[in-house]
């Protein structure tokens, strides 16, 4: 389960952010937004030729000492960052991967809103119910 | 639509008011006298609690390990509201697992369990001992009929247990308790006409309702009660009989959205676009987000296009909104498209009853999809099983309190929830069949499974898209089939200059014994230069009547003299500047149309050999002037956008300031 989720536009600015409620969510923030150089970091790695055949799961960018960090980039650029507690040893790759699969689906549910314009944030129910079923829960 | 505390394992319980009342008694209940700082139910109550619900203790066992108490080791209040939820699942007969209790499920039941609370569901304890003996037959016959079967079970078994209960209100009370109750429809206190109706049709059932002792009579009163109920039901069912439910469409308005879908799309069993359909929703005037929302639940397979029922769905939405009511969570029920869609339907009477009848929704919308005959069996045996759960609740609501008004609110969030439920179930089962490429998060995987992504727009051809005379791209293209040697598109207010000067040459070879396809390619210049500039008109004539035997050098000499001032007209293009260029030109097309004439005798290779020269700087030229239109035009997009968001800027300004000048 996620302590945070964050949808990051192509340029490179949150269209959805989410973190479980704790003190200080704003170290998420930050750890979000350093994750995002590793996210171009992975996706220069892969090389020009294979843009076509890039993969949209992007495996684990970085672990802290309390969070492993895992992105996702999809084919327009738009990026999920997603961070896992890493006291959570349950959770597998797979697990993590059919998280991002969700949560592309949802986004593109959101993206097939004709009132919803590309770019702005993302303020559907329906997105949030299924980002809050992926959340750790907080007793 | 209350939400329980978060589950263990990170599930997400939705919680009906009367199962979070219930819940938090018994969490009360169980909890320590002068409570721990964090409420934690002690164990040996909880395990009393649990074992009052009769099930067996290995079930209990998976209940307890499922909810998360072992792992966290105490009973917290999620934990706790999981375990009874688990209860209540095993209880109705199905599996002890996570997803049970997604769905819609009774009040778990706790026998001879000795406190307050409990006392107040003695009675109902003994209904459900009462209950238990209503044959199973009876429910499933009656279980998958029309939607408000349910409420009719639930109404004609009530009158029969009330003898049982604690002295119940009058009948009349009852009746319109449960009508609300069962109905379950949002009303905003409208309950009492809502009930009227009911109350009419079933004053002939409630005469006998009263009037049992024994079981035996019991069943072939509800034998005879449901099916009368049912022949009373299938009348109104299809006429709108619920005119207070603001969530039901009644005939006129159904028309109404008719006649505006055919507006916006003749074919009614076709699709309105996104786009076409936001413009249409946008002159409700409502505001943007609410307008996203009413998309969100309006469009349930989420893509992009609304059907007639969905498209129906949206505008009641839309209206009701008009009209002050707040809009909902999830679609409700008389709003999903398989409710609105044409009766013409055969199977859709029986499988619409399922589908709204509350508890079988979870299993029969997930069937919808496929063939509804086949599983109407399964759903059956649910719905019986179910049916004797929804009635004890009944009965305990009942006792539970008298105020009608709450009691439509737990079916009101139940149905909710569940159809929500359903509906992202659906959602999920409907997005295995949508091709999503990025399911296998490869593209590879993707197209090996068959699902190509969609081919690439056909490359435009090579020739100025801006402005230019739809005749230039013909001829262009005619004149690549006909003609090896490259055609240059020229820029398009430029023709005249690279035509004059490469007209020279050409029609130098022309002129010689030429072959079919060359004369017909200079005829297409021909016929080009004529729509272009008029003085170029003269060219065929000129350059027909000179003949060849004009001296060579004076003639290279003249082309020399072309040549320097073409080039350097060409290299001028610019998209702003064409035009003036062209007019300054055509003064030196006049002068340089009279010297191309004049160009008898030069080599073949000569020309050629320029040709390609002219041909390779024109094409660089083009590319520049491609990419200077690229660049305009994303610039354009972006003054267009900017405007835009200032437009609807002061448009809200303007709609602020309004009511103020008015006062």
């Amino acid at each position: 389960m996620a302590v945070c989720i964050a949808v990051i536009a192509k340029e490179n600015y949150p269209l959805y952010i989410r973190s479980i409620p704790t003190e200080n969510e704003l170290k998420f923030h930050y750890t979000v937004h350093t994750s995002l150089d590793v996210v171009d970091e992975k996706i220069s790695a892969m090389g020009k030729a294979l843009v076509d055949q890039r993969e949209l799961y992007l495996g684990l960018l970085y672990p802290t000492e309390d969070y492993k960090v895992y992105g996702y980039m999809t084919n327009s650029k738009v990026k999920f960052v997603m961070v896992v507690d890493s006291s959570n040893t349950a959770l597998r790759d797979n697990e993590i991967r059919s998280m991002f699969r969700k949560l592309h689906n949802s986004y593109t549910d959101v993206m097939c809103n004709p009132f919803y314009n590309p770019g702005d944030c993302i303020h559907s129910r329906a997105f949030d119910n299924m980002v809050t079923s992926m959340m750790m829960q907080v007793c | 639509m209350e939400q329980g505390p978060a589950g263990a394992a990170g599930l997400r319980l939705l919680l009906s008011d009367a199962e979070q009342q219930r819940y938090s008694e018994l969490f009360a209940l169980c909890c320590p006298e002068g409570g721990s700082p964090a409420p934690a139910a002690g164990g040996s109550k909880v395990g009393d609690l649990f074992r009052a619900s009769q099930l067996p203790a290995d079930t209990l066992c998976q209940i307890t390990e499922l909810c998360g108490a072992k792992r966290v080791g105490y009973f917290g209040p999620a934990q706790f509201y999981v375990a009874l939820k688990l209860i209540a699942a095993a209880q109705s007969g199905l599996p002890v697992r996570i997803e049970s209790i997604k769905s819609e499920l009774p009040l778990p039941r706790f026998m001879a369990v000795k406190n307050d609370v409990e006392m107040r569901y003695g009675n109902a304890a003994e209904i459900h001992g009462v209950k238990f003996q209503i044959p199973p037959a009876t429910l499933e016959k009656n279980s998958f009929r029309k939607p408000d079967e349910g409420d009719k079970q639930q109404e004609t078994k009530s009158p029969p247990m009330s003898p049982m209960c604690s002295p119940p209100a009058s009948p009349s009370n009852y009746q319109r308790i449960h009508l609300s109750y069962g109905y379950g429809k949002p009303r905003s206190g409208l309950e009492q006409p809502h009930g009227v109706p009911y109350e009419a049709r079933h004053a002939t059932h409630q005469q006998e309702g009263p009037a049992i002792g024994n079981y035996g009579s019991k069943s072939a009163l509800v034998h005879s009660s449901l099916s009368q109920a049912l022949a009373a039901e299938k009348e109104p069912h299809d006429s709108s009989n619920y005119p207070d439910d603001p969530w039901r469409i009644t005939e006129e308005q159904q028309e109404y959205y008719i006649n505006q879908f055919k507006s916006l799309q003749p074919d009614l069993h076709s699709f309105i676009s996104g786009s076409v359909a936001k413009n249409f929703f946008t002159k409700s005037k409502l505001p943007i987000p609410e307008l996203s929302h009413i998309w969100e639940l309006s469009d349930v397979d989420c893509d992009g296009a609304l059907t007639l029922p969905e498209f129906c769905a949206a505008f009641h939405l839309i209206v009701a909104r008009k009209n002050g009511y707040p809009l909902p969570d999830v679609l409700p029920e008389t709003l999903l498209p398989d409710y609105l869609a044409p009766a013409s339907l055969k199977p859709k009477c029986d499988c619409a009853l399922l589908d709204s009848y509350p508890e079988s929704l979870p299993v029969s919308q997930q069937t919808r999809d496929f063939n509804r005959t086949e599983t109407s069996v399964v759903e059956v045996l649910d719905n019986s099983a179910l049916t004797q759960d929804a009635i004890s609740d009944d009965n305990q609501a009942l006792n539970i309190s008298t105020a009608a008004k709450t009691i439509p609110k737990d079916f009101k969030p139940c149905q909710y929830w569940s159809v929500k439920t359903v509906a992202q179930e659906l959602n999920t089962l409907k997005a295995r069949p949508r091709s999503r490429s990025y399911s296998s998060t490869s593209i590879e995987d993707a197209v090996k499974r068959g699902e190509e992504p969609p081919t690439p727009p056909p490359r435009p051809q090579k020739s100025h898209s801006r402005a230019s005379s739809l005749d230039l791209n013909k001829i262009f293209q005619q004149s690549t089939q006909a003609v090896k040697s490259v055609w240059l598109p020229p820029p398009p207010a430029l023709p005249p200059r690279p035509l004059v000067s490469q007209q020279g040459p050409h029609h130098a070879t022309n002129t010689e014994p030429a072959a079919p396809a060359k004369s017909s390619y200079v005829e297409f210049r021909l016929q080009e230069q004529t729509k272009q500039v008029s003085e170029i008109e003269l060219h065929p004539q000129m350059n027909r009547v000179p003949s060849q035997t004009e001296e060579s050098s004076p003639t290279k000499k003249e082309i020399l003299l072309t040549q320097p001032p073409s080039k350097p007209i060409r290299r001028k293009f610019r998209p702003e500047n064409q035009m003036l260029e062209s007019q300054e030109l055509t003064p030196s097309l006049s002068v340089t149309s009279s010297l191309p004439a004049v160009k008898p005798h030069l080599p073949v290779q000569k020309p050629s050999s320029k040709q390609k020269k002219a041909i390779q700087t024109a094409i660089r030229k083009n590319k520049e002037a491609n990419a200077v239109l690229a660049r305009l035009n994303s610039e354009l997009q972006q003054q267009l956008k900017e405007v835009h968001k200032e437009r609807i800027a002061l448009e809200s300004q303007l709609e602020q300031f309004r009511p103020v000048t008015v006062l």
